[in-house]
């Protein structure tokens, strides 16, 4: 067991391990996010009470979903850095930032616009889009700080330290983001949460959620694998490497 | 089928225009992070032949290689 | 100084000779414990001024305002706490030193709050009269500051530790530091806002001291681990 992760945990080995695995998960994403798109899309029935609208649920929710599951991952890889000194897991957490804060926006935009039609504004106070802000702003805090530094090994242990205390306060915030919420806005009509979906609605809701993961994953291990090149652009195999892709 | 007609589908009874925003800019973000994905690799690629190309000729393969990557390292990150 | 003469001294006498060292340099340095007091009444003298002078209206809104100009006025302290040890490089015989480092940092952190989010607190009440505050909260607006300033201070200073080697550091420490003081926010503005209601306020006040229990068990040694990348970076 540890054998194999210390070989995952080579940069050469991860980017063969990682150049096999991807074409699986672009190829899952790419069905998945197709088939849920037309589902939901086209054949979900209507909300009885939102009418259409409801179908923005399909990309706000795995949109939601991804922005935290992202910083999570971010804080687990920051973890395995500083315990294990493994330079994988820097590489993916500063790959993941960007993705988790452009799908940290798309459910903001989609939660503001899914606002129109429901609330009759762009934007309310409503518990959900106040967290996903708060979001917002700790990862540009992650990826601002990851920038500051001008010593690569800093940046990447600042970055890590600055995910952890944020992942130890996402709950936290979102406890008291509700407390809040309910204390000022006792009952309003919540978006999300309905009582029993049926199955033709959550289905398609399942298979988004699933086809984002795999595109995160997807993403995730192409963009790792550039930046190991990237690091490791002085090694051996990585010459060789780029010679025989030419 | 939840619709009967293909404007009746980009209608969304009414709500057409938030639906269809709501999944172009997700849609549109998607296909800009595997763009960008794509375009970051090959001109990383592109960069580490031109290096590979630059160490023959001058020879010392070893030495050429290592201080440009460090400084390209640090103009990403500043 | 003492504090490295007789490292077989403890943990204590180091602790204890922090305390004193720092709070002696920051009783020289006058103005740095002025400073946030003087922003938080000029924040809430602007308040009237922008908004309206309507004493009803005020009273509404002045627990949340003084919250947020009290936690603000402490954001702007944060960026001197490890800046002036940085720069004459004492920072790092604190990181030398065969003492805990957590605990050394605890002990900064702790006279930071004192010169800082304690007289806050106590001013408070003061610029509380300016904004109408009604009659009975007063006490609590001091207290849940009080405790709340000392959250602020320990989550503060992660950021402060992280961004001390950073030239431009200024902003980005409030970029780290806002998003995570929002909890300390919502459960202070809160216990001021059921005083005035005449709600109980011991509920507000317990979750201020989990919190505060919490950063107090965890904060010291994400200080200590962002102090040593700040050094050896």
């Amino acid at each position: 067991m540890w054998a194999f992760i210390h070989k995952l945990g080579s940069p050469k080995w991860f980017y063969a391990i990682s150049t096999r695995l991807q074409p699986w998960f672009w190829g899952a994403a790419a069905v998945l996010i197709l088939v849920g798109s037309a589902w939901g899309l086209a054949f979900a029935p209507a909300d009885y009470q939102q009418g259409n609208s409801f179908r923005i649920i399909y990309v706000h929710v795995p949109a939601a979903f991804l922005a935290q599951s992202i910083f999570v991952s971010m804080a687990v890889a920051g973890v395995i850095f500083m315990v294990w000194k493994i330079k994988i897991a820097d590489m993916a957490a500063a790959m993941m930032a960007p993705l988790g804060a452009a799908m940290t926006f798309v459910a903001l935009f989609s939660g503001a616009v899914w606002g129109v039609p429901t609330w009759g504004t762009w934007w309310m106070w409503d518990a959900r889009l106040t967290s996903m802000l708060i979001l917002l702003f700790l990862y540009f805090g992650v990826i601002a700080l990851r920038g500051a530094f001008s010593s690569r090994d800093s940046a990447s242990r600042a970055a890590s330290v600055l995910a952890m205390v944020g992942v130890i306060n996402i709950p936290i915030i979102k406890y008291s983001v509700d407390w809040w919420y309910t204390l000022h806005q006792p009952a309003t009509f919540s978006v999300t949460s309905r009582p029993a979906m049926p199955v033709e609605m959550w289905a398609p809701l399942l298979i988004m959620v699933l086809g984002f993961y795999s595109f995160f994953i997807a993403v995730t291990l192409m963009r790792t694998r550039s930046e190991i090149l990237r690091r490791e652009a002085s090694k051996r195999w990585v010459r060789e490497l780029a010679g025989e892709v030419s | 089928m939840a619709f009967d007609s293909l404007s009746a589908f980009l209608a969304m009874g009414g709500h057409g225009v938030y639906v269809w925003a709501s999944w172009g800019v997700t849609g549109l973000l998607l296909v800009g992070v595997v763009l960008h994905a794509r375009a970051e690799r090959r001109a990383l690629l592109r960069d580490l032949r031109r290096r590979a190309r630059r160490a023959q000729h001058h020879g010392a393969s070893d030495a050429a290689a290592t201080p440009v990557s460090h400084r390209e390292g640090h103009a990403r990150e500043s | 100084m003492p504090l490295f003469r007789e490292p077989e001294g403890g943990a204590g006498v180091a602790i204890r000779a922090t305390l004193k060292r720092d709070l002696v340099l920051m009783m020289r340095r006058r103005s740095e414990v002025l400073n946030p007091l003087v922003f938080f009444a000029l924040v809430i003298t602007l308040f009237p001024i922008g908004i309206s002078p309507d004493p009803e209206l005020l009273a509404t809104i002045a627990p949340g305002l003084l919250w947020v100009a009290a936690l603000l006025a402490a954001l702007l302290s944060l960026d001197s706490l490890f800046r002036s040890d940085y720069d004459d490089g004492s920072l790092e015989q604190l990181l030398l030193s065969p003492q805990p480092l957590p605990a050394l940092a605890l002990a900064k952190v702790a006279v930071h709050w004192l010169l800082t989010g304690l007289p806050l607190a106590l001013m408070a009440p003061l610029l509380g009269i300016l904004l109408s505050l009604p009659a009975g909260s007063y006490a609590v607006l001091a207290l849940s500051l009080a405790l709340g300033s000392a959250s602020l201070s320990l989550i503060g200073a992660i950021g402060a530790a992280l961004t001390v080697g950073l030239s431009r550091g200024g902003v980005l420490l409030s970029l780290l530091v806002l998003p995570l003081y929002i909890p300390v926010l919502i459960f202070g503005a809160g216990a001021v806002q059921a005083a005035i209601l005449g709600d109980g306020v011991s509920a507000h006040l317990a979750i201020l001291g989990a919190l505060l229990a919490v950063a107090l068990s965890l904060a010291p040694w994400a200080i200590a681990a962002s102090l040593r990348i700040s050094i050896n970076g």
